[in-house]
């Protein structure tokens, strides 16, 4: 939870300058029932030592900085896992990955997503489907278990019907033995923009 | 061990030797050819009529499918079409050409009259008016013929042949659509207008086709074709999550499939044609349990589960109960999986993978659980017993992209049955008649 935190707040640092005009379809609509929590109604004066920087500035800066974090937040939350030959285990590496999606799920109960477990080309095309799905149930355990409700979250598996590459070697079979993450409902608002 | 079966088992032995030069296929053909007392010989006679060449050409290559007879070949020109008995009759030049069999078709009005010759009694043995449907070299008269060549291969050898047979299989390594080709490779059809389309199977009586459909919202559906009015229904029973792998059951009244959520995958049966619950039948505790296939008689199931760590195949009773590992060993990490049950019951063909990560084709005998490997050229897949309990259909990278081909478990020659490339998932018809 901390060190996911943190990962937010550093790209939003990082980043922050790029934010405004990138990945637009993501902050666009906001969702009728619930308008982005408005970007304070413009407090009078602005910070005197920052006179480069009035109202409309800070309010741009802010909103950059938002958008950012929702682009973030979003790329945590859809980045994929990866598995070791015919295991759904989960690997260090991916329980990173994993842990960084449960503060953006928690914090944005409508968002729903989907898991789509992958497989390999090696082994056998029926067995494959079986695998995939558990590799996907797997990864919804992991969120489950750390409280995030699971009728939020649907898995299937693609067995090794839909690779991201089709060569025989180790460097393609690792990338397709996967776990995909998509947003299928909600909108992520609600950001960390700073844990300082 | 029979004399035919000892001749077989040299002659595998004799392929294994590579010959510089020559496909393998070639050298299978050569050696088979060398060795023509393990079969009958069958000659069939010239056939008069504007199809009379179609028509021997098929019997013909019916018979070499087979494997069971030796299709003796003859220059027509030398002989008279006609055998003749009697001291100056050439039955006997027949018999020097290795003929115990002449096959004398001639057409008729509605189809073909057949008459099969005793070479050493020098006589007719047995007659018959077949009816031959369809326009000639048509889809339907090809069948009516093969129908022919496989009741005279039982004539002859007292095992029907399965000419007369269809295999499904899925076009496509991704997005495949089901197709349907004749047992010597010809019409290859497609079947349905799914894509996405894995694991089909047959009915018993060969009127529909079982399978799953992949979306681009994941694995699967199940659906049941009505291969005669083209007609596809779901399964409505089975549900969501994912549902894989249906086959039916020899009643045709019931299907077996996986179903899996979030707790590995299970086998579970429901009725096909009436809607029914849907029934679990094992409990793999978060294993994965899929690819069934029935023992003939119904009673038994196979399938894969990795419920011991790995994919291995296990045998259990067709409700669930007493499941048991069948080809198992101790700190063997390799995986075996897609068992089927040859129609006689006596063998299950699975895929068994290798140090070097390929898949070969064994049986296991249910018997005594000796197990007999039938391939090492490339990977091999997805096994598919014909109706004769002997020949096999597979999917296979031997000449690169997958294509199926069909091995004589007995001796080991195979053939190529499909020709445009990414083609997955066979299953053997069972006899058919149009």
């Amino acid at each position: 939870m901390h060190r996911a935190s943190r990962i937010v707040s550093l790209s939003v640092i990082g980043l922050v300058a790029l934010g405004a005009c990138k990945k637009k379809p993501e902050v666009a609509p906001a969702p009728a029932e619930q308008p982005a929590p408005a970007p304070q109604p413009a407090p009078p004066p602005p910070a005197p030592t920052q006179p480069t920087c009035d109202a409309a500035c800070v309010e741009a800066r802010n909103n950059a900085a938002k958008a950012e974090a929702i682009r973030a937040a979003t790329a945590a939350l859809t980045t994929t896992i990866y598995f070791e030959l015919d295991r759904s285990d989960i690997t260090d590496d991916s329980r990173a990955k994993l842990d960084a999606k449960v503060p953006v799920l928690s914090q944005n109960t409508g968002v729903r997503i989907r898991i789509a477990g992958h497989t390999d080309s090696r082994g056998s095309d029926e067995y494959n489907l079986a695998l995939g799905q558990r590799r996907a149930a797997a990864a919804k355990r992991y969120l489950t278990d750390r409280g995030i409700d699971g009728s939020r979250i649907e898995i299937v598996s693609f067995g090794e019907e839909r690779p991201t590459c089709t060569d025989e070697s180790e460097g393609c079979w690792s990338r397709n033995r996967r776990d995909e993450f998509e947003i299928t409902g909600g909108q992520i608002t609600a950001v960390q923009t700073s844990s300082r | 061990m029979t004399p035919l079966f000892r001749a077989a088992l040299f002659v595998a032995a004799i392929t294994t030797i590579p010959i510089t030069g020559l496909a393998a296929q070639d050298t299978l053909r050569l050696v088979l050819r060398y060795d023509p007392n393990t079969k009958p010989g069958v000659l069939v006679l010239r056939i008069p009529g504007v199809n009379g060449d179609s028509l021997r050409a098929i019997l013909q290559r019916d018979f070499d499918n087979g494997d069971r007879i030796n299709v003796v070949a003859a220059d027509e020109t030398g002989f008279p079409d006609a055998p003749t008995a009697g001291k100056n009759g050439n039955y006997p030049l027949y018999a020097k050409l290795g003929a115990v069999a002449l096959v004398q078709a001639t057409p008729t009005a509605t189809g073909l009259h057949v008459a099969v010759h005793d070479v050493a009694q020098q006589k007719v043995a047995r007659v018959k008016d077949f009816i031959i449907d369809g326009a000639p070299n048509s889809r339907d008269w090809r069948m009516s013929v093969h129908n022919v060549s496989d009741e005279l291969e039982a004539w002859v050898t007292g095992a029907r042949g399965i000419a007369a047979t269809r295999v499904a299989y899925v076009h496509g390594l991704r997005n495949g659509r089901m197709y349907v080709v004749d047992s010597d490779g010809a019409f290859p059809t497609p079947v349905g207008d799914d894509s996405g389309v894995m694991s089909p199977s047959w009915h018993p009586k060969g009127t529909h086709l079982a399978y799953s459909v992949v979306t681009a919202r994941g694995c699967c559906q199940i659906y049941v074709l009505d291969l005669a009015s083209g007609d596809a229904r779901r399964i409505e029973a089975v549900g969501g999550g994912l549902n894989s792998t249906p086959v039916f059951a020899p009643d045709g009244a019931v299907i077996v499939y996986t179903h899996g959520e979030e707790s590995g995958t299970d086998l579970f049966a429901t009725t096909v044609f009436e809607r029914g619950p849907a029934r679990r039948i094992t409990v793999g505790r978060g294993s994965d349990n899929t690819s069934p296939t029935f023992s003939p008689d119904g009673r038994r199931l196979a399938f894969t589960s990795g419920r011991l760590g790995h994919p291995e195949i296990y045998i259990s009773d067709a409700d669930g109960t007493n499941p048991q590992p069948l080809t198992y060993s101790v700190g063997d990490q390799n995986y075996r999986a897609n068992p089927d049950w040859s129609p006689d019951g006596r063998l299950v063909a699975y895929q068994s993978q290798q140090a070097d990560g390929s898949f070969q084709l064994n049986t296991i005998s249910l018997r005594d659980h000796s197990v007999k490997q039938l391939t090492s050229d490339g990977s091999n897949e997805d096994a598919s017993w014909a109706p004769d309990s002997r020949h096999i259909i597979f999917s296979s990278t031997r000449t690169g992209s997958k294509q199926l081909f069909v091995i004589d478990s007995e001796s080991g020659r195979w053939r190529q049955l499909t020709r445009n490339g990414g083609v997955r998932l066979p299953a053997w018809s069972p006899p058919l008649t149009r």
